[in-house]
């Protein structure tokens, strides 16, 4: 497959920033309870990397995530979320009631934690469908490189 | 006809123009929006809650239904793409994700 934009500039600029983008989109995910951020803005961050690295090496999909990956994790995400919820009511809690999670943590930080993985789930479904949704919008390039192939 | 429409055009901006005076003033530490929940979310909200930004303690436990509804409209954005623009899905078919 052709890439778009391959070069060896972009590609060595991609090695280099891609861990330090992934690294802030981790840091925004996890301390988004102290500062601005949380899942929707990590997501995004997180999936810019994925997007940047379909780009400039087109043949590659990264870490095995192809579009139903990301359908499967934009899921998975949403799941994490629901999950996150019913579960509350196996320990007689109300729907979203962290504060019945039976954790050896002190009373604020049992919230804190039920609050850490709907952030986790919220990441995960918007990652997920910012890349299925760029997969989707340039699905015509890959049909167009192999003409004639019967389907 | 048109005239009609300036009619009630005019009328509906007086309408809006003497119920916007009664608005109470934008920060107004009076005003019904910041006496019902407000004075809880930031006087128990870390106690209550563990978060240290109130910001996310309303948006993640508070009104966590509301961030589960946001989270499921961008799902179903997400969806509706995949569907309309008809991408092809599944590993074990067609061979396109090998």
């Amino acid at each position: 497959m052709k890439p778009l934009f391959g070069s060896v500039v972009l590609d060595v600029a991609c090695r280099l920033s891609v861990p330090f983008i992934i690294l802030f989109a981790i840091y925004v995910i996890v301390h988004g309870h102290d500062s601005p951020g949380g899942g929707f803005q990590g997501g995004t961050i997180l999936a810019a990397t994925f997007i940047l690295i379909r780009m400039i090496r087109q043949d590659v999909k990264p870490w095995g995530l192809d579009r139903t990956g990301a359908l499967v994790l934009a899921c998975c995400g949403l799941l994490l979320y629901t999950g996150i919820g019913l579960l509350s009511f196996l320990f007689a809690g109300n729907y979203l009631d962290y504060g019945v999670f039976p954790l050896p943590l002190e009373a604020g930080k049992i919230r804190f934690m039920g609050s850490f993985g709907i952030e986790i789930g919220v990441s995960m479904g918007v990652t997920g469908v910012l890349v299925l949704i760029f997969d989707a919008l340039t699905e015509e390039d890959s049909q167009d490189d192999k003409p004639g192939e019967p389907t | 006809m048109k005239h009609f429409s300036w009619f009630v055009m005019l009328i509906v901006a007086a309408i809006l123009i003497i119920a916007g005076r009664e608005l109470p003033r934008v920060g107004d530490p009076e005003a019904p929006a910041a006496t019902h929940v407000s004075p809880r979310y930031i006087e128990r909200g870390h106690h209550e809650t563990g978060a240290p930004n109130f910001v996310t303690a309303v948006l993640a436990d508070y009104r966590g239904y509301d961030t589960l509804g946001e989270t499921s409209v961008i799902f179903t954005a997400g969806l509706a793409c995949a569907l309309i623009l008809g991408i092809r899905l599944g590993r074990s078919g067609e061979g396109g994700n090998a």
